[in-house]
């Protein structure tokens, strides 16, 4: 153990966050710079195998255990600090960066996490860090952050039900590939799954994530499902049912988006879509197909946090979310127009970006296995991540019509931010080998290829095609599509409120019926007792008289006999 | 550079048709050089001429119209929950 290891990578972050309240004038951006950069540092300084230990409860944790794989996660995480720390030094409201680091500073402590039960604490950490960065996007934010934080809830749940089970079953808390032969192990993959945005609960992304700040979309859309990509790749490569998981996310996303008209929807259920990729290729199991999920979530984080960054640049100037307001801003916003685009061509695979070199993998996955079927799937989807938001995001927001709006590009540092992330995109997208040189297995694998490049040059633009000779289809009305939250948001509400009513009316019904009950019961006392009745009433001495000498006479009468 | 008569040049129909005139050419050409390219095949179906472009066209029109068709069920106004 190296001096440079007492000090978990996440911590720094975590630190970091919790003491910019404090900081005044230049300390401020000072630490939301650095701190990501000091993190980045020390990931890199974590060796090979456990490095920290500690008891809690009579469990040996391991705090920290290095290999390939977590520290590709905790690198593109320290990353994605750095790039959304420089896009919101404006962000007025400190609470938000706070969470935002804690949150961030949780996922790399997940990404080292050598047990169960460290990975447990950190993954609760990154859902309250969400949960605040999605509340101090203001009133609407505040409803969904509560749905976001039930669901999340939800989730611990299942997988401190599934740790603790598997504690008690006697097997090591060592975070390790399980094999999906038990009840807590399920559970735990459940509970992997509900941050995965899995179905039937994805809902909770493009419910919550949209309605946070214009900066704080930026930090979410990239560590809780990345986190759980991460988790997957770990817990249950080759699980099987997660290719149909995945499958069903892909396409799920896609159909969710072309619906959608608010842009930051769009990118929340593409997301869902691009996750959906990883979790087929975590399914798939073989080391080009894990090497593959994993260079995506990396490349993934990236071009993700540059189209969010776009978005937010056109939700800081014009205040505006949706499709039917934008159009036309390439005019006034061509350092944004451009990133957005830059980040839709990497989203969709294009040939010299980042989703090129690394999505393609998990194809190449599918077809080292013979699976036909989800090859012809995973073809598919790409093509329709082209239309969803490589084209559908750009141009309803850029172009599409003039909406006569005329906003100015955003402040310097949310340029500077997008334009980093812009060059990472390119610069992995021409160069691959330092991403491939950080994947947890040897990489076999020469992206650019005559053949592959065709290929994917004739499915993108053919579905370009698609996109505009279909424009008509896809034009933009002001209206939601309903998701799973619908039985949470209405038919719950609708049962709650029927159950408020009925219960309302029986205790109205107990309530009279006490009431008539005690009046019939003072209405017979009366009756009785009263002053009219059998018992109460002054009788005659003349009736008293009759009935003692009556008495009188049937004791005469008994006694002669 | 603004005003409905002389508005940015890359929205002028002018521009339009020329754009169309050149994504069309593209289109043709990367037909085209699927003579040229000894194309990688691992199932059969996806050797046979210009198979990126028609499995991506048909994939688009089959998820549009399959949007479309969910849209119709589950479509609702934007303000549906504030209601």
């Amino acid at each position: 153990m190296t001096a440079s290891l007492a000090i978990p990578p996440g911590l720094v972050l975590i630190a970091a966050g919790l003491l910019l309240p404090f900081l005044k004038g230049a300390a401020r951006p000072a630490a939301l710079l650095l701190a990501p950069l000091a993190a980045l540092w020390l990931v890199w300084h974590v060796p090979d195998g456990a490095a920290l230990h500690a008891g809690f409860l009579g469990y040996e944790l391991t705090l920290i255990r290095g290999d390939k794989l977590s520290r590709l996660f905790a690198t593109v995480f320290a990353l994605m600090a750095f790039g959304g720390g420089l896009y919101a030094l404006g962000q007025a409201r400190t609470a938000e960066l706070v969470a935002a680091y804690c949150y961030a500073g949780s996922a790399i402590g997940a990404a080292f996490a050598g047990d169960l039960i460290t990975l447990f604490v950190h993954w609760e950490m990154m859902a309250i860090g969400s949960t605040v960065v999605v509340w101090c996007g203001g009133r609407s934010g505040q409803a969904a952050g509560l749905r976001y934080a039930a669901m999340h809830l939800l989730g611990g749940v299942l997988l401190m039900a599934g740790i603790a089970g598997e504690v008690v079953s006697g097997d090591s808390i060592a975070f390790d590939k399980m094999a999906l032969d038990s009840a807590p192990r399920w559970l735990i993959l459940a509970g992997f799954l509900v941050n995965a945005g899995a179905p039937p609960l994805s809902a909770w992304l493009p419910d919550a994530y949209p309605e946070s700040s214009w900066s704080g979309m930026v930090f979410l859309s990239a560590f809780t499902t990345k986190a759980a990509v991460y988790v997957l790749l770990r817990g249950f490569p080759g699980a099987e049912p997660l290719i149909y998981v995945g499958v069903f996310m892909m396409f799920y996303g896609i159909v969710y988006a072309i619906l959608e008209n608010d842009m930051r929807r769009i990118l929340a259920y593409s997301i869902v879509n691009q996750v959906g990729f990883m979790v087929t290729g975590v399914g798939i199991g073989t080391e080009m197909a894990l090497n593959g999920a994993a260079a995506h979530a990396f490349t993934h984080i990236v071009y993700k946090a540059l189209l969010v960054m776009s978005a937010g640049s056109v939700l800081y100037m014009t205040g505006k979310r949706k499709c039917t307001d934008l159009g036309g801003l390439f005019r006034t916003m061509p350092v944004t127009a451009a990133c957005g685009i830059v980040g839709a061509l990497s989203i969709s695979a294009f040939p010299l970006t980042s989703g090129f070199v690394s999505k393609s993998m998990i194809s190449e996955g599918a077809a080292g296995q013979h699976l036909a079927a989800v090859w012809f799937l995973l073809a598919a989807a790409s093509a329709g991540v082209f239309l969803h938001a490589g084209i559908k995001f750009p141009w309803f927001v850029f172009f599409q019509r003039d909406s006569g709006l005329r906003p100015a590009d955003p402040p310097w540092n949310m340029r500077a931010a997008m334009l980093l992330f812009s060059a990472v995109c390119i610069g992995l997208g021409a160069m691959p080998e330092p991403l491939y040189a950080l994947l947890p297995f040897p990489v076999d694998y020469v992206p650019y290829t005559a053949s592959h490049v065709l290929f994917q040059l004739q499915l993108l633009l053919f579905s370009g095609l698609a996109f505009f000779l279909m424009l008509g289809w896809l034009k933009r009305t002001l209206t939601i599509t309903l998701d799973f939250d619908w039985f949470y948001r209405r038919l719950g509400r609708r049962f709650s409120a029927g159950l408020d009513d009925a219960s309302g009316k029986a205790w109205e019904r107990l309530v009279e019926g006490i009431y008539l009950g005690a009046r019939r019961l003072n209405h017979a006392l009366h009756r009785h007792h009263g002053p009219e009745g059998a018992f109460g009433r002054t009788w005659p001495t003349g009736t008293m008289a009759f009935w003692a000498t009556l008495m009188l006479a049937c004791y005469l009468l008994l006694s002669a006999l | 550079m603004t005003g409905p008569q002389n508005d940015h040049w890359l929205v002028r129909p002018g521009t339009i048709r020329r754009l169309w005139i050149g994504f069309l050419a593209i289109l043709t050409l990367l037909i085209g050089v699927d003579l040229a390219v000894d194309r990688h095949a691992d199932f059969g179906v996806d050797g046979t001429f210009g198979f990126g472009a028609w499995f991506g066209f048909l994939s688009c029109v089959a998820l549009i119209g399959g949007a479309k068709a969910l849209g119709a069920v589950l479509k609702r106004p934007d303000s549906y929950y504030d209601r």
